[in-house]
């Protein structure tokens, strides 16, 4: 591409078009990054603060920072009387402080732990999953000359097409006759039957720009297939591997449509737990802006990491760069 | 750079020309035996938890089965649901009140989505961070983020009100995003503009970047005016990508269910339940497994018929 941009300066814009469009396209960036600069304020911030009219923007000069959404977040709590709490021993640690002050006590930890944890385990179990079958067919696709391979292929991607509610009515009834419901393994297997069309589709295009003489040579050199497939190919698709895997791993980890309809303890994962997180009289705004800022910066790394990638994972691999 | 058909190149050519021979003399397992091997794995996990609760659904959509009472008695009634369901007014307003968000949302998101690709396509200082920094949006949780947004939405005391009501000088308190008829269902098309613009902008920037500068410059030669270049060259050479962009964002929006249940969850009343949201509250708040059954599988058949254009249009993508 480089080769063809910076031949002639007919098509460079000149610097006034330059100035303006980099005002313009800075300006749609800082007003789109508003409402994730609102989760981290507000997970800062004091339930008193977080709902204040007018908003208070600046730490420190509108309001003073506190971990008050941090510890509600990790914690349940109970309201006691003056008495009672005046007849506990010193609170230990600055958590328990602020809990206090609010004539309450910590009770037991919050489910939020564990959610995240199911989160984490779903996620990169599915992930593993769909990479492992997704290279296996990808490969297949890409060197053999398989019967119906147009129409296995947009068979795979169908599956993709299906809305999340209408899979989940009998996958609900499927599980619940297997026990599956509500268990990590059901998740991981459902997540990896919406992942691995992605992971095929995706890692195919990949495949197909490894040049086929390098297995070819590696045959003629005494190489089986496999190990040729094993030693050959897999190395050089590593790339691609990496950024199908992190696809994966975001999906799983933003799913929220069937999380929400078949898990409801012990597999729940995150994204259906965040809305819920209930402070007295209503949400608990720092504790829910705290439970969603640790929820996105995953997300916010591998995003960072995927940026030459991103065009093709989000299409498919239809278009890539 | 450009997006383009995987058989094309050199290298495929030489390694067409490899005699079969070479591949079938080598030990081990035949192809063949490894193909079935390689794709049998994915294949069953599909049918398993793809096709067969798809025939499943077919079959239940017959029946009058309700999931919260599996030992009633299920009688077979046929097509009724079908019936039922393409004559009953609210359907069809639920379906308007898809199309309406589905329409506006890719209309918005096209419209700002390439405005944005056009600029930063300028190659300006710094193009390459500003577009990271606008991209993150879409790579959050639709549900965790849309929740988010309820606090936003807040009459008086959320940050997206005192913004608007700060420039259009009316009191914060006076409008209710998501409790208002005619406001939630644009406050759903808001928020998903701007989670969903970026992944506009990202396909119409790829369109861009395909057009080769010779045609541009042989366009100066002839002196077309920049508006006329714009419109007979950048427009009709990007349409493949912005197609290929609404068509997606066209079948995602079309079973919308995460972010708009928990920014309204259909409500008021019904203003923003899309068609995922009544089959969510049929399925899962009044158990008519059998009734939803079948409103699925007309969802399911509706969003074939999207992907199969998309499958063409994609195929002719990759031809350029």
């Amino acid at each position: 591409m480089s080769a063809v941009n910076s031949a002639h300066s007919v098509v460079e814009p000149s610097g006034q078009a330059k100035l303006v469009a980099s005002v313009l396209v800075a300006f749609y960036a800082l007003v789109s990054l508003i409402p994730l600069v609102w989760i981290g304020l507000t997970s800062v911030k004091t339930p008193t603060d977080s709902i204040s009219y007018p908003p208070k923007v600046i730490p420190y000069v509108h309001f003073q920072p506190s971990i008050e959404g941090y510890c509600n977040l990790f914690s349940t709590r109970s309201r006691q009387t003056p008495e009672y709490l005046r007849s506990l021993p010193p609170p230990q640690g600055a958590c328990e402080e602020i809990t206090r002050s609010r004539n309450m006590v910590v009770v037991g930890p919050s489910n939020y732990v564990p959610r995240y944890i199911n989160s984490l385990i779903i996620a990169f179990g599915s992930t593993f999953l769909s990479i492992v079958l997704g290279t296996a067919a990808a490969y297949a696709f890409s060197r053999f000359k398989v019967p119906l391979k147009d129409d296995l292929m947009f068979f795979i991607l169908s599956t993709r097409m299906m809305p999340p509610i209408a899979v989940a009515i009998p996958i609900f009834l499927m599980y619940r006759e297997l026990g599956l419901s509500d268990t990590r393994l059901g998740m991981i297997l459902l997540y990896t039957s919406v992942n691995v069309s992605l992971a095929v589709w995706l890692l195919k295009g990949f495949i197909d720009e490894i040049p086929r003489e390098y297995e070819e040579a590696a045959m003629i050199d005494g190489y089986t297939r496999l190990q040729a497939f094993w030693k050959v190919v897999l190395p050089q698709a590593v790339t691609g591997i990496v950024a199908t895997a992190i696809f994966c791993l975001i999906f799983a980890w933003n799913e929220y449509a069937f999380a929400v309809l078949l898990t409801s303890g012990a597999a729940q994962t995150a994204p259906p737990f965040i809305p819920i997180i209930i402070g007295e009289g209503g949400q608990d705004w720092p504790a829910v802006a705290a439970g969603t800022a640790l929820f996105l910066i995953p997300i916010l790394v591998f995003t960072v990491l995927l940026r030459k990638h991103l065009l093709r994972g989000i299409t498919f691999g239809a278009v890539r760069k | 750079m450009n997006a383009r058909s995987d058989s094309e190149g050199p290298a495929r050519n030489v390694a067409n020309m490899t005699p079969d021979r070479v591949a079938r003399t080598v030990r081990g397992l035949s192809d063949k035996a490894i193909a079935w091997l390689f794709i049998g794995p994915t294949m069953l996990l599909l049918l398993a938890i793809n096709l067969f609760p798809l025939i499943w659904t077919i079959q239940l959509s017959f029946t009058n089965y309700r999931a919260n009472r599996p030992n009633a008695p299920i009688l077979n009634i046929g097509l009724d649901h079908y019936r039922a369901i393409l004559t009953d007014p609210d359907i069809w307003l639920r379906m308007q009140a898809t199309a309406h968000f589905v329409f506006w949302t890719i209309a918005l998101q096209t419209i700002i989505g390439f405005a944005l690709a056009y600029l930063v396509d300028r190659k300006f200082r710094g193009h390459g961070f500003w577009t990271t920094l606008i991209l993150v949006p879409m790579m959050l949780s639709p549900a965790v983020v849309g929740n988010f947004w309820t606090f936003l939405y807040q009459p008086q005391i959320g940050l997206f009100n005192y913004i608007v009501g700060f420039f259009a000088n009316v009191p914060p308190g006076s409008f209710k995003m998501l409790g208002d008829v005619t406001l939630s269902p644009w406050a759903i098309i808001i928020v998903d503009t701007w989670m969903w613009t970026p992944y506009v902008m990202l396909i119409c920037l790829a369109g861009l970047r395909s057009i080769p500068d010779y045609i541009y410059e042989a366009a100066e030669v002839d002196r077309a005016s920049n508006w006329r270049q714009f419109i007979s060259i950048t427009l009709p050479m990007c349409m493949p990508f912005i197609m290929l962009a609404v068509l997606f964002r066209g079948i995602e929006n079309f079973k919308m269910f995460d972010m708009v249940n928990l920014l309204t969850s259909g409500g008021p009343g019904s203003t923003t339940e899309l068609a995922s949201i009544t089959l969510k509250r049929a399925a899962f708040e009044a158990w008519r497994t059998g009734y939803s059954s079948a409103f699925a599988i007309i969802l399911f058949v509706a969003v074939f018929g999207l992907a199969n254009i998309y499958v063409k249009t994609l195929n002719k993508v990759k031809a350029r």
